[in-house]
């Protein structure tokens, strides 16, 4: 049974495997690059698995101990974990022991296959899940500590590496823009967030945009309800 | 910041992190369903954050010497890429030599 779902799942995780290996490599390279020993990538991709988090985690740990802020800056960055969660209520329901695991290692790989890949009816559905999940957090901790390896071995002047990041959510950006007729919601987001960061300042912008972002939300489905009332009414 | 307080900042992202994974499954166990409310701002909202996390990488550099053009440009740069390749790896890879190669040379 077990053989079966590995089977099944293995070919849904080898793009990821590519994907994460050079971005869990460039993370680990990025770790060592900052002065880090490999411990670090290797234990942080492991705990806090969540890419884009820890790429800001490194950021964290090079300015002054805040714990809170860190805190609360994983809860806003990761807030899309709550929605994907509210996605797979049903999915992961009835999966026993693994469903532990399953929520732990939801990350947005995990939570893409999981969701929309359907598995042959032959193969059991919780083992399935199971292994997406576990193959992409191999290959992430796998990435993120060769990386760091080989950050031992190569030197080379990496002033700007850490562009990767930028770079990430740029093309994710650009990804979701073509995916999504609709653009009004990624320009809210970009929107609120660059008047937060002119007003609010750099440090303490993230807050409040998030508010913003969900009171234009709000306000704009309040209208369109508005609207098509009226169109039903005439 | 020392050992420990390495330690306890990864603790604090980890939590906060986990958090937002397990509190859908707390709050709606298994056989209740989530407020219509709750699952549009689930189809609206993981857009905006990315616009977001854009923003975010680019804080610093707004209020830099530079005001970000570096950072423009790179994005720029990436733009170009993908829209010639669609290739997401491509693209990151591209852009940030591409930046490395700036700011190294161009904007000590």
């Amino acid at each position: 049974m077990k053989r079966k779902a590995f089977q099944a799942a293995l070919p849904h995780t080898i793009p990821i495997a590519v994907g994460f290996l050079f971005l869990g490599m460039s993370y680990g390279f990025l770790m060592r690059s900052k002065g880090f020993s490999v411990f670090y990538p290797m234990f942080m991709s492991f705990f806090i698995f969540a890419g884009s988090m820890e790429f800001v985690t490194v950021h964290l740990l090079l300015s002054a101990f805040q714990p809170f802020y860190a805190f609360f800056l994983a809860l806003m960055v990761n807030a899309r974990h709550l929605f994907y969660g509210l996605s797979m209520l049903d999915k992961y329901k009835n999966v026993g022991w693994k469903k532990c695991y399953l929520i732990y290692g939801m990350c947005d790989e995990s939570f893409t296959v999981n969701c929309s890949v359907i598995p042959p009816p032959e193969v059991d559905r919780s083992w399935f899940m199971f292994f997406v999940t576990l193959l992409n957090q191999v290959y992430w901790v796998s990435g993120a500590t060769l990386g760091a390896l080989l950050g031992y071995v190569i030197q080379f002047d990496t002033k700007g590496i850490e562009f990767v990041m930028t770079a990430l959510f740029a093309v994710m950006f650009l990804n979701q823009w073509e995916e999504c007729k609709d653009h009004r919601s990624a320009l809210t987001g970009l929107g609120c967030s660059f008047f937060c960061l002119l007003v609010f300042g750099s440090g303490r912008f993230i807050l409040p945009a998030m508010v913003l972002m969900i009171l234009c939300f709000t306000f704009d489905r309040k209208k369109e309800e508005r609207e098509t009332k009226r169109e039903e009414i005439e | 910041m020392t050992v420990m307080q390495r330690i306890i900042t990864v603790f604090a992202v980890m939590a906060g992190t986990m958090l937002t994974r397990f509190l859908p499954f707390f709050i709606f166990p298994e056989g209740k369903t989530p407020p219509k409310y709750i699952a549009w701002l689930g189809t609206v909202l993981p857009h905006a954050v990315i616009g977001l996390l854009v923003v975010y990488c680019l804080k610093d550099a707004v209020f830099s010497v530079y005001h970000g053009l570096p950072e423009t440009a790179a994005i720029g740069f990436i733009f170009l890429l993908h829209r010639w390749k669609k290739n997401t790896l491509f693209s990151i890879a591209g852009g940030t030599i591409f930046y490395m190669v700036l700011v190294q040379n161009l904007f000590v």
